[in-house]
């Protein structure tokens, strides 16, 4: 049961992969693209726990807490320049 | 481990992936920038969440003892997710909107208080007119 589940789940996570590849793309402006990046990121760490779930590890988790923790510092950091100009000041 | 255990995770995995296709399907139908952080944040880190909890009784199922690690990254997008909304808002408000056409008026006589600007240890708010108040907050 949990196989089949498995399937379900990370076929649902990969088309959210896409649509976000699809805002990315075609987002008019750039603050549509920085919240794709994000959004990316953040079904990146949900397939790394499926993936780490279906083989039986749990040594992938590390990845996806730096991963987490990279998406937000760029996050703000590239809003902090739209607003700004500039990062650290 | 029992069916009881595996319906469980097997449930926490679909209702988890699925608030994360809604979640992303939200950027690709919405319209507006707010309302496609809106739909974004709020499920994605939910969905998250959901997958979170199933890995939590797998790993706790196998092993027998609880994992510390996806309560640390659960614990991690719980912060700093409204972090990000917050910055993306306040990035789009002060870039793009029309504080004319797109923002709801404001109550009171004073003006949204990201607008003003932090002069001298006082708020000057953007509308002329309104005293300046005595809380010292900077704009950005």
């Amino acid at each position: 049961m949990i196989e089949s589940a498995l399937t379900f789940g990370l076929v649902a996570v990969a088309a959210a992969l896409l649509c976000n590849a699809y805002r990315l793309v075609l987002g008019p402006t750039t603050l549509d693209r920085v919240l794709a990046v994000d959004t990316m990121v953040v079904n990146a760490i949900a397939l790394i726990l499926l993936y780490g779930i279906r083989e039986g590890t749990a040594m992938n988790f590390e990845s996806a807490l730096l991963l987490a923790m990279f998406s937000f510092i760029s996050t703000v950091a590239f809003c902090r320049f739209l607003l700004r100009g500039d990062i650290i000041e | 481990m029992g069916t009881l255990i595996e319906s469980l995770i097997a449930a926490h995995i679909v209702v988890g992936s699925l608030f994360i296709f809604v979640g992303s399907l939200g950027l690709v139908r919405l319209p507006d920038l707010m309302s496609r952080l809106h739909a974004q944040s709020k499920a994605t880190t939910l969905g998250v969440g959901g997958c979170l909890v199933a890995s939590m009784i797998h790993f706790g199922a196998l092993q027998g003892r609880v994992s510390v690690q996806e309560v640390l990254i659960i614990l991690f997008l719980f912060l700093t997710s409204p972090v990000t909304a917050h910055f993306l808002s306040k990035a789009y408000l002060h870039t793009q909107a029309d504080p004319e056409a797109d923002l709801p008026q404001a109550q009171g006589d004073s003006d949204w208080s990201t607008f003003g600007t932090y002069v001298q240890g006082t708020m000057r708010p953007s509308k002329p007119g309104i005293p300046p108040s005595d809380e010292g907050e900077a704009s950005a």
